[in-house]
């Protein structure tokens, strides 16, 4: 049976410092001989996944800060991931990178060793902003290591830049699209700040300036115009691409496509049977764990089936091309959804292009509640058919 | 000596909190009808909700031997009240059973609107009225200043009157040796044609309707044919008895003085009003005994479920309800925001709160309601007369001739203090004064002519917030006055919701509707699309607030393939939206319904 390549997804969950004070994303501090430990780690369950023979088409190194682990170990990563998920040579193989935490010489030598693409946490262009954010690296700072990317031959770049942060406004927003949009990337990830429970930022919530609901939304719209202007269309609620820059691996989570997450915190999916469903499993929080366990797979937590067509619909109404509903089974379930798109249309909330429902910009500002609006559709349109 | 002079009927008068169902307790532990082991805190009041609120809301009745000090065994009577206002008529009924009151008078609060509107009620019904005061362990108690109170206020002599701590058990052996040498025998004949008051019935699923009687004329014996004279309904005795502390002891017969049950295989509580008159079908009565009347509602709301599949839940569960609740009424209702419920009525709002309570409560059920209404009479143009206890069925107002609305005389006690602020309240509830009595230097009696629609929504709060809870309230129905009356909708997003719908004197109308659009807009919460929330009389609109639309609800970051915190998400706002109410295109909370119904001044 041929089955369908997968994405390979490495956690790497160490920062520099301090995790930055908004981020929620499973991290620890950095040590040297913790990086090695955990890259045997890494390759020992690359080794022994226990899906059976798979081949992945994308790799994508995920923090964290995976630049931090630098050209050595993470060669041997890549290595061990050719070696048993069969790459083909066209692979993407992407690697996040922070702007302190890259030289020349490490992006020259992971070009070199097979790495196609460099994601770079810019957040912002703006230094007065990156420091309300607690960044590490300047405006400059970032210009030069994505200078440096290019230089060193990556042909897919992508720069992070943050909405709606600390003391952004209409003007900063122009000024940090202008500054990225002016850089050799091919691709813009550009999401609005979440206070995350737990983090620093919501205990500071009230102190931090913070634009209201409907600057956000003002920001976030004013943001996809600009990007969009530069050349940049977006593909998906927070990712903006020129043609041929998207990211291939993370296309993968939103379309329903098998990928498998390797290391604390990462998640996968995988498909069963003839591939229209899989479940979904993923690694605790927990690196101690992962280091120590005899068969990190024994840790995996099965977080049930994956695939149906209510997860395929809030996976597909991010991208801007949006869910076909002439690949639903049921005419009721069909006509129920049309029905609702089409009211949400006269809202300016979707589009609807022959049976495609996309979002719009004001959509995707709302998407939770638009895909709630569009569940409840499915489910009763199914229900009916029952 | 006739088998009735060793008896004593009798019931037991207090304000709220005055230890009516304390002193209950001591009398039954003192007569030892009931054992301490058996003992409940507070056997008469067996409804849980009634233990709570610490109030009577259905009368019960016991009989207990007392030995007393001439060496006597006499059989007591004991007939609970209900102590509220909703309650009137069974209160009265009550007495009508008895031949004399204890009135229990808090030794630190003195009299209230309560208990002299029952004390009253009571002296109009011939009761030798015992006056006990309680709770004279406590700091506050005076018992000299509230003796005298009762003599001033009442008019009856209070100065020797039993001072008793009906929770600390002093004094009781005088209040019972006052209710054998105090309160009257009761005359009777019993050869005479049967004639006995109905005054509590429940339903029991074993042996059908359970009715409470005293016999006022003749015998009741088992198997005897029966009629109520009111509602003509026929039946068979089937068992007599008197009713134990704690069960129910069948005998023989019921003769002329006596206090008891019977059961006849009835079905249903509306057959044995309270009020009504059992006699013989043998040897009729010529006469009922004088004062029936049928419950009356006064009070209508609307019930729905929340969850619409349950509404043959709630129809059973009223249904249950009904069976021990003559009063209780409902007809099924649609409605175009809240589908199927029904339209029921009360005898007031706390007869209709115990209602709602009981269903939430008993029956598991979450139910949204509408916003109270009384009986309103219309005139029309075409000569007739219709009534409206629902604003759906609201006439044309072109061809209304002529509006009425039921109004009330209210008595209101209160330190002199709160006079003027009570005053303001009752002038904001378009009421009309009556006069003012001093009762003592401290303590004046208001009377008012309010209209019953301005006293059902939050008036008895609103007094109590503005007397720092000392003043007390009674009220009884009064009748019908003209009135200028309109219907008052509420749009939301352009749609009128029927369910929020009233009828409202035109004068309040354009408070009540900017009061009403304000309490929306708190509670209902951003939308996908903009709100409006309009108040509108006929096609007019008289108020407007908008909810915002929401602009931003979206999970920005969906990377490293973790979706579950996206589905997680999702399900909640599923869920969330299950608890809310869509009308129209709009999606209201629970909370809403109930913030209008509270609209505080």
């Amino acid at each position: 049976m041929d089955r369908q390549p997968i994405g390979l997804y490495l956690h790497i969950p160490f920062c520099r410092r301090g995790k930055c004070p908004y981020c929620d994303f499973y991290s620890l501090p950095f040590g040297e001989d913790l990086a090695d430990a955990y890259t045997a780690a890494l390759i020992e369950a690359m080794a022994t996944q226990p899906f059976g023979p798979m081949q992945a088409d994308t790799v994508y190194f995920g923090g964290g800060t995976p630049s931090l682990l630098g050209a050595r170990r993470l060669d041997a990563l890549l290595e061990a991931a050719a070696r048993f998920f069969a790459l083909p040579r066209d692979c993407e193989v992407t690697l996040e990178a922070n702007p302190e935490s890259v030289t020349p010489e490490l992006l020259q030598s992971l070009r070199r060793s097979g790495f196609t693409r460099v994601s770079v946490g810019v957040q912002s262009g703006v230094d007065s902003e990156l420091a309300a954010l607690g960044r590490p690296h300047t405006a400059r700072q970032a210009r030069q290591a994505i200078e440096w990317a290019y230089q060193a031959g990556f042909a897919h770049i992508s720069a992070d830049l943050m909405l709606a942060i600390p003391g952004q406004g209409e003007e900063s927003l122009r000024q940090s699209v202008s500054f990225l949009t002016g850089l050799p990337v091919d691709h813009i990830s550009a999401y609005l700040l979440k206070i995350e429970e737990g983090t620093s930022f919501a205990q500071r919530r009230r102190d931090l300036s913070l634009p209201d609901e409907d600057a956000s939304a003002d920001l976030y719209l004013l943001g996809s115009r600009l990007l969009e202007e530069a050349g940049f269309p977006r593909y998906e609620i927070s990712n903006f691409a020129k043609p041929g820059g998207q990211c291939r691996h993370n296309l993968k989570y939103w379309r329903c496509q098998p990928y498998l997450g390797l290391g604390p915190a990462a998640h996968s999916y995988l498909p069963q049977g003839d591939g229209t469903k899989g479940r979904r499993y993923a690694f605790p929080r927990d690196l101690q764990a992962f280091l120590t366990a005899d068969n990190p797979y024994d840790l995996l937590e099965d977080q049930g089936e994956g695939g149906g067509w209510e997860e395929r619909l809030m996976l597909a109404l991010r991208l801007e091309e949006g869910f076909d509903v002439k690949t639903l089974p049921d005419p009721s379930a069909r006509n129920a959804l049309l029905c609702k798109a089409k009211e949400l249309a006269t809202r300016n909330l979707c589009h609807i292009r022959g049976e495609v429902i996309s979002l719009t910009g004001e959509g995707m500002l709302l998407s939770n509640s638009v895909t709630v609006a569009l569940l409840e559709a499915l489910e009763s349109g199914f229900e009916d058919y029952r | 000596m006739a088998y009735y002079e060793n008896i004593r009927n009798f019931c037991i008068i207090a304000h709220i909190d005055h230890g009516k169902s304390t002193l209950a307790d001591r009398l039954l532990e003192r007569t030892e009808a009931v054992s301490q082991r058996e003992m409940e805190s507070q056997l008469l009041d067996n409804m849980d909700i009634e233990r709570e609120r610490g109030i009577t809301i259905k009368a019960r009745a016991v009989r207990l031997n007392y030995r007393a000090k001439d060496e006597q065994t006499y059989i007591f009577n004991l007939i609970d009240t209900p102590g509220h206002v909703d309650f009137n008529y069974e209160v009265s009924r009550s007495l009508a059973a008895c031949e004399g009151a204890i009135l229990v008078v808090d030794a630190s609060q003195g009299v209230e609107a309560q208990t002299l509107a029952n004390t009253y009620l009571a002296i109009d019904h011939g009761l030798e009225v015992v006056p006990v005061i309680n709770k004279i362990d406590l700091p506050a108690a005076d018992p000299e200043r509230v003796a005298h109170e009762v003599e001033d206020i009442i008019g009856i002599p209070c100065l020797d009157a039993p001072r008793i701590s009906a929770k600390q058990g002093i004094n009781i052996e005088e209040v019972l040796e006052r209710i054998v040498t105090d309160i009257p025998a009761p005359k009777a004949d019993p050869d005479a044609p049967l004639r006995a008051l109905i005054f509590d019935s429940y339903y029991d699923s074993y042996k059908g309707v359970i009715v409470y009687i005293r016999v006022l004329e003749g015998t009741l014996k088992v198997n005897m044919p029966i009629r109520m004279m009111g509602t003509g309904a026929e039946f068979e005795v089937v068992e007599v008895g008197t009713m134990g502390a704690t069960r129910l002891n069948p005998c023989e017969e019921l003769r002329a003085g006596e206090v008891g049950y019977f059961t006849a295989s009835i079905k249903n509580v509306k057959d044995t009003q309270v009020g009504d008159t059992v006699t013989g079908m043998e040897r009729p009565a010529a006469e009922p005994l004088p004062g029936y009347r049928k419950a009356m509602p006064m009070v209508f709301c609307g019930i729905y479920p929340q969850d619409g599949a349950k509404y043959p839940d709630l129809r059973d569960a009223l249904e249950k309800l009904q069976l021990n609740d003559a009063s209780l009424s409902f007809e099924p209702e649609t409605s175009v925001a809240l589908g199927f419920g029904f339209r029921c009525g009360f005898l007031g709002l706390l007869h209709l709160e115990v209602i709602l309570e009981r269903l939430e409560r008993e029956f598991s059920l979450d139910l949204i309601t509408t916003t109270p209404s009384v009986i309103y009479k219309f005139e029309l143009t075409n000569g007739k007369t219709v009534e409206v206890d629902n604003p759906t069925n609201y006439p044309d107002p072109s061809t209304i001739q002529c509006a009425y609305e039921p109004f009330v005389n209210a008595n209101i006690m209160t330190p002199a203090e709160f006079i003027g602020s009570i005053m303001e309240l009752c002038q904001q509830r378009r009421g009309v004064y009556l006069d003012t009595k001093y009762l003592d230097t401290d303590r004046v009696e208001l009377r008012y002519k309010l209209p019953l629609a301005e006293i059902i929504y939050d008036f008895f709060d609103a007094l109590k917030s503005r007397t720092k809870g000392y003043a007390s309230f009674d009220y009884e129905l009064s009748e019908y006055r003209e009135s200028k009356l309109t219907k008052l909708d509420i749009l939301l997003n352009g749609e009128m919701v029927d369910a929020l719908s009233f009828i409202v004197h035109a004068d309040s109308a354009y408070t009540r509707g900017r009061k009403l659009v304000e309490k929306l807009k708190e509670h209902i919460p951003r939308q996908m699309f903009e709100i409006p929330i309009q108040a509108a009389i006929g096609g007019r609109i008289i108020a407007r607030e908008t909810v915002k639309a929401l602009r931003k609800d979206v999970l920005a970051k969906c990377y490293g393939g973790d979706i579950t915190r996206k589905k997680k998400l999702l399900e909640k706002q599923k869920e969330g939206k299950k608890k809310m109410r869509q009308l129209g295109s709009v999606e209201v909370p629970q909370e809403a319904f109930t913030a209008v119904l509270k609209l505080d001044d």
